[in-house]
């Protein structure tokens, strides 16, 4: 990717520091980040447990705001937003998908999905975005029916279902043997792909870099480098 | 239906046990609501119509003899709309179904029904023909008690002459809702009816031509009663007036309204207790469904759900509960109510008695409910709305266990580490562990208070019938008469002791409070009537003052040493001044004592009698009875055994039903509790005993220290609800005490003990329920699933 043609920066961090008190001391787990992310850019944050790669996802999805610095997604700085404003940001734009799935337990695939299409402005419909991912035959079936694999899947169906602008995933294979883990990366970059959607994985395992444009790695709550990889690999010839 | 829903309609789905026993709670609480509430209106406004239809009296009055003449100058008392005058005469009746003399109120009724004050209200047959001779309408409950219908005749003496009287028909009466012999507090509809004749006749037999012995008034809106009362009084005074008095002091209308008081004393303080309980229930099973679905509340918000729906979610999940629960409570109160009702029926007699569960009601009942599940899950709810997203993605942090001070202290001892594991975690959420030990205290309070009114009328029937009156039969004499009586009541067939008393009909005052009450003047030495206190002690009778009832002397404001103004009202109608010598802890309502010499002094008469206890030999019953129907001057003859009886089949039924509803209601709130409490006990602490099943430990070790919790909660809940049921029945004694009726404070060990045992028994069972699960443990899912 040339830097003349790069779109405009979809998210920009600048000196992001999130402190969190922790009895009587405080544990800094993000030291002053400079970051952007790009429209349709498919980006893996490495690094190990404590490195602070959640916490800087919880912060872009407006999930958490930093302690010091200042975020802006496009216009906006997310870091000026009461709770209503995130709660519309992330309704509006955000789409998670979670180590541990995250399912709601007593409802079927589809109604997980429509869980949020309801509360989505120009959503798939729920079998649409199952189809996406695979699933189209196991609709019907209550999470604890389903493989980790299937999970998870559900799990990305549900996020992209309002076709969100930025898709955030933290440790979406984490749970999963490598086939399961593939399959779940392959729908993940299928929508990077065809919906363009801007995609960040936080992971601590650095096969999945392979198929990102950038990979930014974290240690102790900054960010120590930035490559980009010349070309991407499909998911399919990851291996770990 | 959105997928929201869904999954709340699921979750309840997955919770239903836990649900249903909070729903029970809730219905317990609202059906004791609604049953009391609109069986109380029901009766009222029924009652209302039925005393406008029939022009119930606002006041009344006994007298010796008025020419009918002077009820035009009762008729110029300003504020008076109109005034019924009759004659009233007390009947010996000789039933031929029955062995024993019976006895009856005979009132006089013009020839035209649709005319007059408490106009009789005809059921069967037809209105009395002036005509015939000894023709009457009998009261509806006396009729059905000896199968009387119009045509049938019976034998009466009435003043004195031995009679044939006929059944025209039937009828009830606005004045005799409640129809009780005078000085009994249970009906016996065998023993004591009302019936009504044409005034000519009455008035012909009772030697009243032309006169009337009672009169009735009603007044217009407005009219000052105090002042119509005293300008009556002034009025009858010269002829044997026995004081005026008004619809309060009726004795049915005041039993009905007595029972309407209780009915909203029932009302209030049940209601409380179940609405609070399933308030502390919602909050718990909340807490705990909020706390394992905080990854659920977390995801969600991250999709852009807000805090308020979130929040309205599960507020939600806890409206549906209780509204199920009210609803249930809604339809129970309503069955129930008209079961009372039905029971009512039997003792109040009304020409319709409908139970109607009225709008506003069911409205009330509603909110209410809401209200209280509000109370219980706000925190909660507010909780789960504010939980951050990102937090609640992370496991909640591990109870704050300590070291507690029970330990500290060494007060336990030493223990092994699943005791400690148990007092820790009790000691670690120091509220809910006293909330369900409050839980717990209150089901057996409830259950204590449902069950120790046995205690009281056992205490009672002991008192009145096996230590107080140890007498065969009461005899009321037609009027206050000499001495000489005596001799003749003493040469009855088979009478063996004999105790005479003077009963007067008094004005009782003390500045501006009064009441009227009857004084009762008894020998000094008595062996049968004793007359005992609620501390079954023997009252020892003055003559140089008198003693009045607790409940007297504080609706008069005196106590002992002071002196309070007795106005007779009747004979002379002296006034005089006594001294307030004691105060009697009894169980009839508004009471006065005296020496029978004392009665005599006040009177300024000489040695009259009212009438007689009596013991009788049992071989002269038969005897007794035939004499006693032939003796003119006998107006009533109480026997103590049908008297007992009576009492004992009415409160038996009463409180068989009682005592079922209650144990149901008490052991709903404690499977409630410990259900409930188990339940979350044991679905926090899953992974600590898969942990220690892993570990090695044995199913029966792990059963052992979760009972051991449970188990510790039920000991420490146990001997504070003996106080709570204490304090409640503490409250009922209170709450139900009305001016006719008061109740001695009585719990036998016995109900303690099987109150005991319900709560015991029935906690054990919901614990051992859950117990079942933890056989269960899903030792490998458990340990990998993040809670």
């Amino acid at each position: 990717m040339q830097e003349t043609t790069t779109p405009p920066p979809v998210f920009v961090a600048r000196g992001v520091s999130k402190v969190y008190p922790m009895g009587d001391t405080e544990v800094h787990a993000l030291r002053e980040i400079n970051l952007e992310l790009y429209s349709g850019e498919f980006v893996v944050l490495l690094g190990p447990s404590g490195s602070g790669k959640s916490t800087l996802l919880n912060i872009l999805g407006g999930l958490d705001v930093p302690t010091l610095g200042t975020v802006r997604y496009r216009d906006h700085d997310l870091t000026e937003f009461d709770d209503a404003k995130l709660t519309r940001y992330r309704r509006e734009h955000v789409g998670f998908v979670f180590q541990f799935y995250n399912l709601v337990p007593s409802l079927t695939a589809r109604e997980n999905v429509a869980l949020i299409t309801e509360i989505a402005d120009n959503p798939m419909t729920p079998e649409e975005a199952l189809a996406l991912v695979g699933l189209e035959k196991r609709m019907d079936h209550f999470p604890s029916h389903l493989s980790g694999g299937e999970q998870q899947r559900v799990a990305i169906a549900r996020s992209i279902a309002k076709r969100p602008d930025v898709l955030l995933c933290d440790e979406p294979t984490g749970a999963l043997d490598v086939g399961t883990g593939i399959m779940v990366l392959e729908a993940i970059q299928r929508v990077n792909d065809e919906l363009g959607t801007t995609t960040a994985i936080i992971t601590h395992n650095a096969v999945i870099a392979g198929m990102a444009d950038r990979v930014l790695q974290l240690s102790d709550g900054q960010i120590s480098s930035v490559e980009k990889n010349a070309s991407k690999l499909p998911a399919s010839q990851l291996n770990w | 239906m959105r997928a929201i829903d869904r999954k709340l309609v699921r979750d309840l789905f997955t919770m239903k046990s836990q649900a249903i026993a909070i729903a029970l709670v809730i219905g317990c609480g609202v059906s004791a609501f609604v049953m009391a509430l609109s069986t109380m209106t029901s009766l009222n406004t029924t009652r209302a119509a039925y005393y406008q239809e029939q022009r119930f009296g606002d006041i009344f009055a006994r007298l010796k003899r008025a020419p009918n003449a002077l009820a035009d100058r009762i008729a110029e008392i300003p504020g008076v709309l109109r005034v019924q005058t009759r004659v009233e005469v007390e009947i010996i009746l000789d039933m031929p179904d029955m062995e024993e003399p019976a006895s009856g109120r005979l009132i006089s009724v013009l020839d035209e029904p649709g005319h007059s004050l408490n106009e009789v209200y005809l059921r069967t047959g037809r209105w009395i023909d002036p005509a015939k001779p000894g023709e009457v309408i009998v009261s509806e409950a006396f009729a059905a008690a000896h199968h009387l219908h119009p045509g049938d005749s019976f034998r009466a003496i009435v003043q004195g002459n031995r009679m044939t009287l006929t059944v025209a028909g039937t009828g009830l009466s606005p004045e005799y809702i409640y129809e009780v012999r005078p000085g009994e507090l249970l009906p016996d509809n065998l023993r004591f009816g009302v019936m009504w004749m044409a005034y000519r006749q009455l008035a012909q037999l009772s030697d009243l031509d032309g006169s009337f012995n009672s009169v009735s008034l009603q007044l217009m809106r407005g009219a000052s009663v105090p002042d119509v009362l005293r300008r009556l009084d002034t009025l009858i005074a010269p002829y044997g007036g026995a004081g005026s008095y008004t619809r309060e002091d009726q004795i049915s209308h005041r039993m009905v309204s007595d029972e309407m008081t209780q009915l909203r004393a029932m009302a209030t303080l049940p209601t409380s207790i179940f609405l609070g309980v399933a308030a502390f229930l919602l909050n718990v099973v909340l807490a705990r469904l909020i706390s394992t679905q905080r990854e659920q509340i977390a995801m969600i918000k991250a999709f852009g759900y807000s805090g308020r729906e979130v929040g309205l979610h599960y507020a939600k999940l806890a409206g549906s509960i209780a509204f199920t629960g009210c609803v249930a409570g809604i339809a129970g109160g309503t069955y129930i109510g008209q079961s009372l009702t039905r029971m009512y029926s039997r003792f109040f007699h009304l020409p319709v008695m409908r139970h109607e569960v009225e709008l506003w009601q069911i409205a009330v009942a509603i909110l209410v409910t809401l209200g209280a599940a509000g109370i219980g899950v706000f925190k909660t709810v507010r909780k789960a709305a504010a939980l951050p997203p990102a937090e609640a993605m992370r496991p909640e942090a591990p109870v704050a266990a300590r070291i507690t001070w029970l330990e500290k202290f060494g007060v336990l001892g030493r223990l092994s580490q699943s005791k400690k594991i148990s007092i820790r975690n009790l000691a670690a959420r120091p509220l809910r562990t006293l909330l369900s030990i409050v839980g717990i205290s209150m089901a057996l309070g409830v259950l204590i208070l449902g069950t120790f009114t046995e205690d009281i009328v056992n205490v009672v029937l002991d008192t009145q019938f096996q230590r107080a009156q140890r007498q065969d039969f009461s005899l009321a004499l037609m009027e206050p008469s000499s001495e000489d009586v005596l001799h003749d009541l003493e040469n009855l067939p088979g009478v063996g002791r004999t105790e005479v008393f003077r009963s007067v009909s008094t004005r009782i005052r003390s500045g501006h409070r009064w009441r009227r009450v009857g004084l009762m003047g008894y020998e000094g030495d008595r062996v049968i009537y004793p007359v005992l206190d609620m501390d079954m002690k023997p009252i020892a009778m003055r003559d140089d003052g008198i003693l009045i009832s607790k409940t007297l002397a504080e609706i008069l404001h005196v106590r002992p040493g002071d002196s309070v103004q007795v106005e007779v009202l009747e004979g002379r109608r002296p006034v005089a001044n006594l001294i307030v010598r004691g105060l009697v802890n009894d169980f009839a309502g508004l009471s006065a004592y005296m020496r029978i010499e004392g009665v005599w002094r006040l009177l300024e008469e000489g040695p009259t009698i009212s009438g007689a206890h009596v013991k009788i030999d049992p071989q002269q019953r038969t005897r007794f009875y035939r004499e006693v129907k032939n003796t003119p001057a006998i107006a009533a003859v109480n026997s103590k055994g049908a008297m007992l009886q009576s009492f004992r089949d009415t409160m038996a039924e009463n409180l068989l039903t009682m005592k079922l509803f209650n144990v149901g209601f008490a052991c709903i709130i404690a499977f409630g509790v410990v259900y409930n409490s188990a339940r979350i006990a044991a679905s926090e602490r899953s992974r600590e005993f898969a942990t220690l099943r892993v570990l090695g430990f044995s199913r029966q070790e792990v059963s052992r220290l979760f009972l051991g919790e449970v188990g510790s909660v039920l000991a420490a809940g146990l001997p504070i609800g003996l106080l709570c049921g204490y304090g409640f029945a503490v409250l009922a004694v209170v709450g139900l005490q009305t001016e006719s009726q008061r109740f001695p404070l009585v719990i036998l060990r016995s109900t303690y003990a099987f109150a005991l045992s319900v709560i015991t028994v029935a906690s054990v069972i919901s614990s051992l329920w859950v117990r079942r699960k933890l056989d269960k443990l899903d030792l490998i899912g458990v340990l990998k699933a993040r809670d």
